[in-house]
């Protein structure tokens, strides 16, 4: 297991935010976790890039236990996160975005190989190279968290709501680069209010609830599952 | 109203325009033709106090004495605007480590202080220096993990116990103060400078009476301080300090160490703040607590952000202008607290950027007021 997740707590001063989390993420995979508002979902992802301190349980990252490691030396383990929403950095270029992103490397060939990559993946940020983030609009801003994400060369994806904000063809797009990212060997956890496209491209998913992960199985079992139908997918 | 807001922010474009315009045009020049322009303007500097310019004199004081203030001021500002405008981080207690500059100075330099020892003023400079960074690091270590505005309240906490300590300790001499502060040499000037007006060789280089000395050095360490903070700024140092001022927790998810680099801004930023208190009070020649009130360290902060945070030449300004105006139209004096704090209002309200903003700051607030519409 590249990620596992044992019973972890949380709390938000005295509110509970997650009541024991258990899962894990094996090497090579897309995991989606998929929820309702306030369900926990971007909790747990910033407990496991160290954004936020756990109350109990833990958080074994390629088999070390990393639950009280600080969130910058995780990065350095080969975790990264690309944060919810609005997270680039507002007034540096796209070009000073990525390579703040490969903060914690050195070899100069490396990261422009990488630069290269993601310029390849998302050809809009070439042609943006050297406007400001914060000037950007949503769904390129999206791309550029993304793109930034993967500049640390990381073995662990975390990837909150990618999707948000975006017109209906773009998260088409971006969930096709996603699964490209993955095919080129990047394990992805990746949380969606998306259900739809996160079910049906992640290999396997957990469904949360008020901090509880209530149901888990394959993307597929879970599209067809009645209840997940019912409460996520809209079905008319 | 809407009109008028948007008509000003036409000439507010407009004027921004001109800015990268002109800024644009300056680095478009020959690397020669700046080199010079700057060394054109370094000698004005220099000789602004021989100079006899009918205007811009200050009428009840000395002039040479208010360019010394502005140039100490300046350093402040510098020293303020790492944590500020390159950091991000609200201090409102600064002067308090001016104070502890300017005390470590005046405690091991005078014979008059409670401590018998009198070290000359080039040691007690450096050990005034590490006694503020030192401060900075304490008081930092468990404030920089707070977020923005209980920062601004425990610094604010600490300048004021840091005056009241110096009003209060027997190691100050509490209200009575110390005299005899040392200056940095109590040599005569060389004939060799007598031809700059005002200096003679019967005059001490350091002293109260003739400041052109001080007012030299200080010009002098603003300079170096301006190039080690751009040095800085440029490094690996500074884009840690950026990106932690844009987003905090972007900066610790790229894997910056967050804490360890605000701890260095501030560390630095109370060094330079050392090096500036100790620097006026070796001319005062005493020192006591009275000097350092908090208004004092606010107008600070005002100057830093009125000047544009994150630009050095702006945060200079800023300070210039908040040492300068006072002297040179008295009625000001009186006034000044009321007119900073209605400046400060206009600009936060009309141009939250400062005077001469810096490129990235402007992007960062207009994100940040983005961010505020979206929520609301």
């Amino acid at each position: 297991m590249l990620l596992e997740l044992k019973d972890l707590t949380l709390l938000y001063g005295r509110i509970q935010a997650l009541h024991g989390i258990s899962l894990t993420v094996g090497e090579g995979e897309i995991v989606a976790l998929i929820g309702a508002n306030g369900a926990g979902k971007s909790t747990t992802m910033r407990a496991i890039s160290g954004l936020r301190a756990v109350a109990q349980g833990s958080i074994l990252f390629d088999g070390e236990d990393i639950t009280k490691l600080r969130a910058d030396l995780r990065v350095v383990r080969g975790v990264s996160q690309s944060p919810e929403g609005r997270g680039v950095f507002p007034g540096m270029s796209v070009r000073e975005n990525l390579e703040m992103g490969a903060y914690t490397r050195r070899n100069r060939a490396e990261i422009d190989e990488d630069l290269d990559r993601v310029f390849t993946l998302f050809p809009r940020l070439k042609e943006r190279e050297k406007q400001a983030g914060g000037t950007m609009s949503g769904g390129e801003q999206q791309m550029l968290a993304v793109g930034r994400a993967l500049m640390s060369r990381p073995k662990l994806l975390l990837l909150d709501e990618p999707s948000m904000g975006l017109a209906p063809m773009l998260i088409q797009q971006i969930f096709d680069i996603i699964v490209e990212i993955n095919q080129q060997g990047t394990t992805v956890l990746l949380v969606e209010q998306n259900a739809q496209q996160a079910l049906s491209r992640a290999h396997r998913a957990y469904v949360l609830e008020t901090g509880r992960i209530v149901k888990e199985g394959t993307g597929q079992e879970l599209l067809h599952d009645p209840a997940v139908k019912d409460a996520y997918l809209g079905v008319a | 109203m809407s009109t008028i807001m948007s008509s000003l922010r036409r000439a507010d474009e407009g004027r921004a325009r001109a800015m990268t315009g002109l800024r644009s045009r300056w680095s478009s020049l020959p690397r020669a033709w700046r080199i010079g322009a700057i060394g054109a303007f370094m000698v004005l500097l220099y000789s602004l106090p021989g100079l006899n310019i009918p205007l811009i004199k200050t009428p009840d004081t000395d002039f040479t004495s208010v360019l010394f203030l502005c140039a100490v001021y300046v350093l402040v500002a510098v020293g303020l605007n790492v944590v500020i405008g390159l950091a991000g981080l609200l201090d409102l207690g600064y002067i308090g480590f001016y104070a502890v500059g300017a005390y470590t100075v005046a405690i091991l330099g005078s014979p008059n202080s409670p401590v018998v020892v009198k070290f000359p003023w080039i040691v007690c400079v450096p050990i005034a220096i590490a006694v503020a960074m030192l401060s900075g690091v304490l008081l930092g270590w468990p404030t920089l993990r707070l977020r923005g505005d209980y920062l601004a309240i425990v610094t604010l906490g600490f300048g004021e116990i840091i005056r009241v300590f110096a009003l209060n300790s027997n190691i100050t001499n509490g209200n009575r103060g110390i005299n005899g502060v040392p200056v940095p040499s109590e040599a005569n000037w060389p004939s060799w400078m007598t031809w700059f007006p005002y200096v003679s060789s019967e005059k001490q280089i350091f002293s109260v009476s003739n400041v052109i000395g001080f007012y030299w050095l200080a010009l002098t360490l603003v300079v170096l301080c301006i190039l080690g903070v751009r040095r800085l700024e440029r490094s690996r140092v500074g884009r840690s300090w950026l990106a932690i001022r844009e987003d905090e927790e972007a900066a610790e998810v790229m894997g910056v160490p967050t804490f360890k680099y605000k701890l260095w801004a501030f560390a630095i930023g109370a060094a330079l703040g050392g090096l500036s208190g100790a620097l006026f009070f070796s001319k005062q020649t005493f020192i006591n607590a009275q000097g350092f009130d908090l208004f004092t360290s606010i107008l600070w902060v005002a100057a830093v952000v009125i000047g544009g945070a994150g630009n050095q030449l702006g945060v200079a300004v800023g300070a210039i202008l908040l040492a300068y105006l006072p002297e040179r139209f008295r009625e000001f004096a009186d006034y000044r607290l009321l007119i900073f704090g209605v400046a400060l209002i206009v600009m936060t309200i009309f141009r939250p950027q400062g005077l001469l903003p810096s490129r990235r700051r402007s992007v960062e607030l207009e994100d940040r007021a983005k961010e505020a519409s979206v929520v609301e």
